[in-house]
């Protein structure tokens, strides 16, 4: 069946009803997606179908024939997020790592803070408390000439002093 | 030769190693990796919770499978641990649900799936009530002075009982090995905290020498304690079916089987005796604990010792019985997780510190203020404190930084609450465990630099990080002349187990031996100089406790450990009077662990474990019917999405330990210490009296029914 993923159209042969997130990770080789629950609540399998952020578990493989999917080896290291969730301490496990980059990946530029913590409901993070994820997007929002008032504020990106 | 000048790394937020790797998805967790001929494998579980077996049926074409059962153990079947208590694999006897029986192997996961193993017992008679066990596992005792003369003396009397219950990990990603056999031995991938711990298991249970089996730490998406004994049972598994077929074996869990099946957070009740003066000074603390071990002993009794050890939290009394039982249930046993014991027992004294101070109608600030530990008191122990301890600093510092006393006023009456937690975690192995572990750790000169050899894992928490940091500033190299060494068993000496908060105080502590070593022997000559002069250099040194520390384990007198960590948070939440439900608004830690060796990673763990603690507070509550998880599910057990964590607001206040690499100490653990107490506390001044967690809006909405909104002073 075919389709188009990280910009290449490919020809993939699975069952229609195999998950998309098995037939990404074994026939395309590609396990940078991960498993977390199976049961699409934790989001450590999101992916992008057609510029939607989807749970790649939840996903029959019939249902993407001709669609798009960006998978975190789509941004091929290059997107703001990623190095902004390393300088940000956004990765501490990096178990949910790819899955929150992608649905992050999928935010409007200019999404405010509410609204990105409406966005990433569903990627469960048990390491970082979500704080550094939040200072991860807005460094990568400036990057990338979005951001709004709060989410550009001091308060969000400036680290926490020490007190002598 | 030229010299640059050189900016030290520690202090600073490097960015963490492996993140490049994580962001790409090229990091590979136990799940990515694959082996030519390789089989799944499957557990087959107990489905009740107390019996014997008395047959197995296997009801499907068992061509292509490998099946074990205890009769194919070479060594023991026994889990290797304190008291070898656990089979691997049951014989006869069941003593929970989801004990392992029966190993299964193939090639097909579809074939493995629909294979009916069916298993017919007869029943016992479970117990699940730890007040209704008789089966102890481990009593403890810790007195100092005279509770009785200490109660005389005091104005009031104030009792309380408060409960815990179970929390569950939830590592997003689940337990994983593949067993690899290799000549008459086996090779274990997995994802795990403590190599060693797998290490010693299989060797027992496989009847093998040392050198005849390895353990590799692959990637590991988490651990908190979920990850620091259960691995001995997997890699046991895995290891068994592997031996027998003859080929590679991976065992993954999915979520249900990893919650249904793996350790969690022991629940507890514990019972509250204080006396106080009408100024709010403790003249006698009698505390009870009982905790509920689960089926087999595992690491309960070290888990009830820290938990008496921290039951006073951080506050002086010269009085004091402590007294804890940690027994059997027919539940899956229970184990380590962040905090240990710790969070339960600070959870009730700090909430009973809060009913202290209704009930006399202080300030709850004052109340801590008065009993706090300062430098020249003792603890329950008899420790002496000194230098170190941050208790009024760091509680002055919470309350300063979020205008306490006035915002609580202001807030009085209305549907936010305000309130707090003050409480310590000591770092590293209770008593004499360090020296007892005897760590060592290896430091091999490479012609860039050096190459770490530890046995202590990167989880999440950045060691593999921090680590480097220690050693380049030590042998002032930059840091990417520095290589950290995969945790292989084949490769590297036993540094410990990466748990207790000691990987970066204790563990960095000894590289940092090493490296003052390496760089003596180096005497400024670059390391591509001095291989080529003199040969390899490896410098290894053990563990050495620092002076005039000690504890007897008979008594429970003594120093309990090296040197706490202190911390004091405050919850500010949110009450909706139609759904009960309770939500965080802004959280604030204040917390002093020495000196952060890179800010961000040791800001991750405060904002991580706060999060955690958060859910342990509002959210997670384990379901148990008949002695099974009922919740094994994400749908519903629930844990803290971006929607249920507030900003949090981190505080690091300094105070250098002399006895820790550059003044650190451990920080891994602390932060979910106080989290919930400060959450029901914040709960509490909304008038509700909650003492029992998780605070969910069922059990708010009974402590309303049963008391209103507003609570009555009595003891």
């Amino acid at each position: 069946m075919r389709f188009n993923l990280n910009g290449k159209t490919v020809d993939v042969r699975a069952h229609p009803m195999a998950r998309l997130l098995d037939v990404l990770r074994e026939e395309c080789g590609l396990t940078g997606t991960k498993e977390g629950c199976g049961e699409g609540e934790c989001g450590a399998c999101t992916v992008l179908v057609n510029g939607e952020a989807v749970n790649a578990c939840l996903v029959p493989f019939g249902q993407v024939r001709g669609a798009s999917i960006v998978t975190i080896e789509g941004l091929r290291g290059r997107h703001p997020l990623q190095r902004a969730f390393v300088t940000e301490g956004g990765s501490q496990c990096g178990f949910c790592t790819p899955g929150t980059i992608m649905a992050a990946a999928a935010l409007p530029k200019h999404a405010t803070l509410d609204e990105v913590r409406t966005g990433l409901a569903g990627n469960l993070c048990r390491c970082t408390g979500y704080s550094a994820i939040y200072r991860a997007i807005a460094k990568a929002q400036l990057a990338q000439g979005g951001g709004t008032t709060t989410t550009n504020r001091k308060r969000n990106t400036r680290r926490q002093g020490t007190i002598r | 030769m030229r010299r640059r000048a050189r900016t030290p790394v520690v202090g600073r937020s490097v960015p963490r190693r492996e993140g490049l790797e994580k962001v790409t998805g090229a990091a590979r967790y136990i799940d990515d990796l694959s082996f030519p001929g390789m089989l799944h494998g499957l557990t087959v579980r107990s489905t009740v919770p107390a019996g014997e077996i008395q047959s197995i049926r296997f009801d499907f074409d068992p061509s292509g499978f490998t099946i074990v059962d205890h009769t194919d153990i070479p060594g023991r079947n026994v889990v290797a641990a304190i008291v070898d208590d656990q089979p691997c694999l049951a014989e006869r006897t069941v003593r929970h649900v989801a004990e392992p029986i029966v190993l299964l192997a193939h090639e097909s996961r579809e074939r493995l799936a629909a294979a009916k193993v069916h298993i017919d017992y007869s029943p016992g008679t479970p117990v699940f009530d730890p007040a209704a066990s008789k089966e102890t596992l481990k009593a403890i005792t810790i007195e100092k002075g005279d509770v009785g003369r200490g109660f005389d003396a005091a104005d009031v009397i104030v009792e309380g009982e408060y409960r815990v219950g179970h929390q569950e990990h939830v590592y997003i990603e689940p337990n994983g090995v593949i067993a690899v056999p290799s000549g008459s031995g086996v090779t274990v991938y997995g994802s795990l905290q403590c190599p060693y711990f797998v290490h010693k298991a299989l060797k027992t249970l496989l009847g093998l020498p040392g050198d005849k089996v390895r353990v590799v730490q692959t990637e590991t998406g988490g651990g908190f304690g979920g990850k620091e004994e259960y691995p001995s049972i997997i890699a046991g598994h895995a290891s068994l079916l592997a031996l027998k077929s003859g080929r590679p074996v991976k065992l993954v869990y999915d979520r249900s089987e990893d919650m249904l099946a793996t350790t969690k957070r022991h629940p507890g009740v514990i019972r509250h005796r204080s006396g106080v003066t009408r100024d709010g000074r403790l003249t006698a603390l009698a505390i009870d604990v009982l905790l509920d071990g689960g089926a087999y002993t595992t690491l309960s009794p070290v888990v009830l010792s820290r938990a008496l050890i921290h039951a006073c939290g951080p506050y002086r009394c010269d009085n004091v019985r402590v007294t804890g039982r940690v027994v059997m249930t027919n539940t899956p046993p229970n184990g380590a997780f962040r905090g240990f014991g710790a969070p339960q027992t600070q959870f009730a004294m700090e909430v009973q510190m809060e009913r202290i101070a209704e009930t006399l109608g202080l300030d709850p600030v004052r109340v801590r203020e008065v009993n706090a530990l300062r430098a020249g008191d003792t603890t329950a122990t008899g420790q002496r404190i000194g230098r170190d301890a941050s208790a009024l600093r760091v509680l002055g510092e919470a309350v300063r930084r979020t205008d306490f006393r006035r915002r609580r006023k202001a807030l009085a009456g209305t549907n936010r609450g305000l309130g707090l937690a003050l409480f310590l975690h000591g770092a590293g192995f209770t008593g004499s465990g360090e020296v007892r572990l005897a760590s060592k750790a290896s430091l091999e000169l490479t012609g860039r630099g050096a190459r770490i050899r530890v046995a202590n894992t990167e989880i999440g928490q950045g060691a593999r990080t921090t680590l480097a940091q220690i050693v380049a500033d030590t042998l002032g190299m930059p840091i990417d002349a520095i290589e950290v060494s995969q945790p292989d068993t084949a490769r590297v000496p036993d540094s410990g187990p990466t748990v207790a908060s000691r990987t970066c105080m204790v563990v960095g502590g000894i590289l940092e031996q090493c490296a003052r070593e390496m760089k003596r022997q180096l005497a400024g000559m670059t390391p591509r100089e001095y291989l080529r002069r003199h040969g390899p250099l490896v410098v290894t040194r053990q563990y050495e406790p620092p002076p005039g520390i000690s504890f007897d384990e008979e008594t429970y007198r003594g120093d309990a450990y090296a040197t706490f960590a202190w911390a004091c948070d405050v919850a500010e939440v949110g009450f909706d009077p139609v759904t009960y439900e309770v939500r965080p608004v802004k959280m604030t830690a204040v917390q002093e662990f020495g000196r952060p060796i890179n800010p961000v990673l040791a800001a991750g763990q405060i904002e991580g474990g706060t999060a955690q603690g958060l859910g342990y507070a509002l959210l997670e509550e384990v379901v148990m019917l008949d002695g099974r998880m009922a919740n094994a599910q994400l749908t519903n057990y629930l844990v803290p999405t971006t929607r249920d964590t507030p900003p949090i607001d981190v505080v690091m206040v300094e105070n250098r330990y002399r006895h820790g690499p550059f003044g650190a100490k451990g920080v891994g653990e602390l932060p979910f210490d106080g989290a919930a107490p400060a959450i029901v506390n914040a709960i509490r001044h909304l008038g509700i009296d909650i003492r029992d967690l998780p605070a969910t809006p069922e059990r708010i909405m009974e402590a309303i029914d049963r008391g209103g909104r507003g609570i009555r002073r009595k003891a």
